[in-house]
């Protein structure tokens, strides 16, 4: 088996797992159907901009509960903000903290916040690092000559 | 976040077989949402202008000035966020809806939140659609299919319906909207069966967004070229669902000028209800 067969294949590996263990889910699936020769990179710049955005937010929030007197509001607006654009790129299990976080802000419970802020942030950094390693196996099989699988 | 100088207004449908570029302007303070909807559009062939709130679309628009000025833009459609800080979605949609240039142009409002209440509202002010995010492409190509003729994508080698619409397709469309929009939807709760409809019928179920359900061909308003007499089907007003399902045909022509509303579209009451949203 060549290197780009074998990279092919744990591409295909790497990529299923994550809809199996349900990390990503069909929106995932959709930006991929965005992406052409003409916009090669749109997935990539995408997921991008969601960590840049993560990364914000995550800090807001964890600002936002330490404050002497919590303004829910704010914690709500932020996690509705990160429930968004997590949805949007298919990051199905933070998109489920987010769920469960902003059922909390409704009852102003504190402790339910602060452990679905903990989960979020477990959440995110899993699914980055999982979306990386694709990525990287994209790269190394377009540099090895290949063409990358589709996953449908 | 793209910005464009004002343009001459052109006639909105040029009449000719070419079919003129759409141009939507697309509203969400998200900046994933706004690459994914710019692209999403791109791919649909429109042209994009995306802004980040209610208040920077009515800047482009020329809304936030005292008064109208000469040149106004060219929209085609407008496609919103819902929850937005400072003007919401909703906010933005009555405001066009009340401005004289731009009441005419379609508004559709996007929503995370699958609120038959929030939807019902939006619907009453006037907008044309409501879809539950994430936006799909099969949304997009839906709802520039119904509104503007059928979607080619850049990808898609669409001959098929290029060769259905020789006709004056665009002034046919706008006719069509009017119409439906005048159409009286039945009271009851199931959707009849279409009369001629090549669409297949589906019953509403409950339908989890999937990828593999394509965006069928919503070539019924545009496939009979009879006057908008005859009983061919309308699409379904809200796209929280990808499967279609044909709204109730059975009103004639004779029915009396109805509410733009699509309240009590029977069909579009059970997608929304039927949908799940976490």
């Amino acid at each position: 088996m060549d290197g780009v067969t074998q990279l092919q294949r744990q591409f295909v590996e790497h990529a299923t797992s994550l809809y199996r263990e349900g990390y990503l889910d069909d929106q995932f699936t959709q930006l991929q159907k965005l992406q052409d020769e003409t916009n090669p990179d749109f997935v990539v710049e995408v997921v991008t901009l969601f960590f840049e955005d993560s990364e914000k937010l995550l800090n807001n929030l964890a600002t936002a509960l330490q404050q002497e007197s919590v303004d829910y509001k704010q914690v709500d607006a932020y996690v509705h903000q990160f429930k968004g654009s997590s949805s949007s790129i298919g990051a199905q299990r933070v998109k489920n903290v987010c769920v469960v976080f902003r059922n909390y802000c409704d009852e102003k419970n504190l402790d339910g916040c602060v452990v679905c802020l903990q989960q979020a942030k477990n959440e995110y950094l899993l699914v980055r690092n999982k979306l990386e390693a694709l990525f990287n196996l994209e790269q190394q099989i377009l540099q090895a000559g290949g063409s990358v699988p589709m996953i449908v | 976040m793209a910005t464009k100088n004002p343009t001459f207004s052109r006639p909105w449908r040029s009449g000719t077989d070419h079919f003129p570029d759409v141009h939507v302007l697309a509203v969400d303070d998200s900046i994933i949402d706004r690459k994914v909807i710019e692209r999403l559009l791109k791919i649909t062939s429109c042209k994009v202008t995306a802004v980040e709130s209610g208040s920077r679309a009515l800047q482009y628009l020329g809304l936030d000035q005292e008064k109208s000025s000469p040149d106004f833009v060219d929209v085609d459609l407008i496609i919103t966020d819902y929850c937005m800080p400072g003007m919401t979605g909703y906010e933005l949609l009555k405001k066009i809806k009340g401005s004289a240039n731009f009441r005419e142009v379609p508004v559709v409002i996007m929503s995370s939140e699958n609120v038959v209440a929030r939807i019902d509202r939006c619907l009453e002010e006037g907008a044309e659609d409501f879809i539950v995010k994430p936006v799909k492409l099969s949304d997009v190509k839906r709802l520039k299919d119904y509104m503007f003729g059928p979607a080619t994508t850049i990808h898609e080698d669409n001959n098929k319906f290029n060769n259905i619409n020789k006709q004056d397709k665009g002034s046919f469309n706008k006719r069509k909207l009017q119409q439906m929009s005048e159409i009286s939807p039945s009271n009851s709760p199931s959707p009849s069966p279409p009369t001629t409809s090549p669409s297949p019928p589906t019953s509403a179920s409950p339908s989890p967004p999937t990828s593999a359900s394509p965006s069928p061909p919503r070539v019924s308003c545009l496939s009979s070229p009879s006057p908008p007499t005859s009983a061919s089907t309308s699409p379904p007003r809200v796209s929280c669902l990808s499967s279609p399902s044909p709204l109730s045909p059975s009103a004639s022509p004779s029915t009396p000028p109805f509410s733009p509303s699509q309240l009590d579209s029977p069909t579009m009451r059970l997608k929304v209800t039927n949908s799940d949203e976490a």
